[in-house]
């Protein structure tokens, strides 16, 4: 069955039933690595109340998917599934999703790791927090270029 | 040439969602925000030279040396932060 491997979509995800369908019974799948991000209650010292997800539709999932096709020429891994939500967030409310399956655990943890790095800096999604002091757009992160750099990458997002 | 323009974030709230501009043949991205700065307004604030923004091409990441042609895509946007 042909399933998509990026979604962009404004609803939540279960973790074990992606990790459910991306292994679906194949048993070559040695290793399953996992990262989900959620959004926080608090940022750079200040309360968020809530969280804007914008996105740029279209080139969200091409971008993903090509980042995607990086990580399966770097990294001997056999699937990928990424779910990346849009719209209107709470503190605590699942965000990002990156399951990775592989023979062998080196792997799964790397690509999925190099994913989140890449998805960090190159990935058009902008979020915006509210605060007690009014809402406001987060800044990019000099720490995840540099991140980012440690795979041979320069993107240059935040500089 | 005839491009359009998107913008997203904080130049969305700015500038507008987009609009249609009208380029000389052999523009680039950077060229392409050169004539939008020049404006004036809005437009010199958002994309000033000391502003960090991206921009993309035809839905993919791109800088500023990326020719355009006609009816291209152009995006430009602050420094991403989802995940």
């Amino acid at each position: 069955m042909q399933r998509s491997v990026v979604t962009i979509q404004r609803a939540d995800f279960d973790l074990s039933t992606e990790v459910a369908a991306l292994r679906d019974g194949d048993a070559a799948v040695g290793a399953v690595a996992a990262f989900v991000g959620a959004v926080r209650d608090r940022s750079d010292a200040s309360a968020v109340s809530a969280m804007e997800l914008e996105h740029y539709p279209g080139m969200t999932e091409r971008s993903i998917e090509a980042m995607v096709d990086e990580a399966h020429r770097r990294f001997q891994i056999l699937g990928v599934r990424v779910i990346h939500r849009v719209g209107p967030l709470l503190p605590g409310d699942q965000i990002v999703l990156v399951v990775v399956t592989s023979a062998h655990r080196h792997d799964a943890f790397q690509a999925c790791e190099f994913l989140m790095d890449y998805l960090k800096t190159q990935a058009p999604f902008w979020k915006k927090e509210s605060t007690p002091d009014g809402a406001r757009w987060v800044d990019a992160r000099q720490a995840d270029d540099e991140a980012l750099a440690r795979w041979g990458l320069a993107v240059g997002n935040a500089t | 040439m005839r491009v359009q323009v998107r913008y997203f974030a904080s130049l969305r709230e700015a500038l507008g969602a987009g609009e249609a501009v009208e380029v000389p043949a052999g523009s680039t991205l950077g060229s392409l925000r050169d004539q939008l700065l020049s404006r004036g307004g809005e437009h010199a604030r958002c994309l000033a030279r000391q502003r960090a923004v991206r921009c993309a091409l035809d839905q993919v990441m791109a800088d500023e040396t990326a020719a355009l042609h006609d009816g291209a895509e152009v995006a430009f946007f602050p420094p991403v932060t989802g995940g």
